[in-house]
């Protein structure tokens, strides 16, 4: 009986600093794997800047798994920057913010949506819900450098689909601003409801090639 | 348990001892590159998207 008990208690004593370091992995662990993919998104856009890829320039064809630009908060460091990956599957979001396919582009009239994890995977959007009405967002993409101001923010359930629309819970309407949804989870730790924070085009500075 | 693997470690106390944490080590390793990447997608946290 006692050898039982004893095993049963060094099981649970096991498990529980199993749990422990799974927690340590989710907050920390996996942090490690977007800063290496951060690396070389990063290093493809910068390539990308200095050797323009042929075409006519437009970017309205961007493969899953491409650097499409750099966001940059100024409200939340200098050093905020992060690499925006095109597509919101997990295995995009665990390498930085992700583009919403089909949503419009940087700059473009429509809505620019991104979504990022706010505690795990570097947590690039942890404190976007310090962000307030005029708030610069920049996003720096090939062909110019696009400064969205916040407009608002708010909490939604994750079954609120019309935040992506062209214009945010207006449905069918037609766009005729440039806009730009972030995402992320809420309250942090939980999938239970979503931060979202709107932005409009503020001004745009062509880059010379 | 703990007590029967620290009986089978062979040598003195130093050896079972450097053993127990090379033992460690290796659980350890196995759990962060190996288990806990593949649990992290199961475990319902920092969902960031909407949909239905």
């Amino acid at each position: 009986m006692r050898a039982v008990l004893r095993t049963f208690g060094e099981l649970s004593i096991t498990l529980g600093s199993i749990m422990l370091l799974f927690c340590a992995y989710l907050l920390w662990g996996t942090g490690a794997y977007t800063e290496r993919h951060q690396v070389l998104l990063q290093q493809q856009l910068a390539q990308e800047a200095t050797s323009p890829v042929r075409g006519d320039g437009k970017l309205d064809s961007i493969e899953l798994g491409r650097a499409l630009a750099m966001i940059r908060i100024p409200k939340l460091g200098v050093d905020y920057k992060y690499a925006i990956v095109e597509g919101v599957d997990a295995e995009h979001l665990r390498q930085g913010p992700g583009h919403y396919p089909g949503t419009a582009l940087p700059g473009e009239i429509g809505n620019f949506v991104v979504s990022g994890h706010r505690t795990t995977y570097s947590a690039p959007f942890n404190r976007i819900g310090e962000l307030r009405p005029g708030d610069e967002v920049i996003i720096d993409a090939r062909q110019a450098r696009y400064t969205y101001r916040v407009t608002s923010s708010k909490i939604v359930y994750p079954t609120q689909l019309d935040v992506i629309e062209p214009v945010p819970e207006q449905p069918g309407k037609r766009a005729r601003h440039a806009l730009l949804t972030l995402s992320t989870c809420h309250p942090e730790y939980s999938a239970r409801q979503r931060l979202i924070v709107y932005g409009v085009l503020d001004r745009t500075h062509e880059r010379r090639t | 348990m703990y007590g029967f693997i620290w009986r089978r470690l062979p040598g003195g106390v130093a050896l079972k001892l450097g053993a127990t944490l090379v033992l460690l080590g290796v659980l350890t390793a196995l759990l962060w590159y190996v288990v806990f990447p593949w649990a992290e997608p199961l475990v319902p946290l920092d969902r960031v998207t909407v949909g239905p």
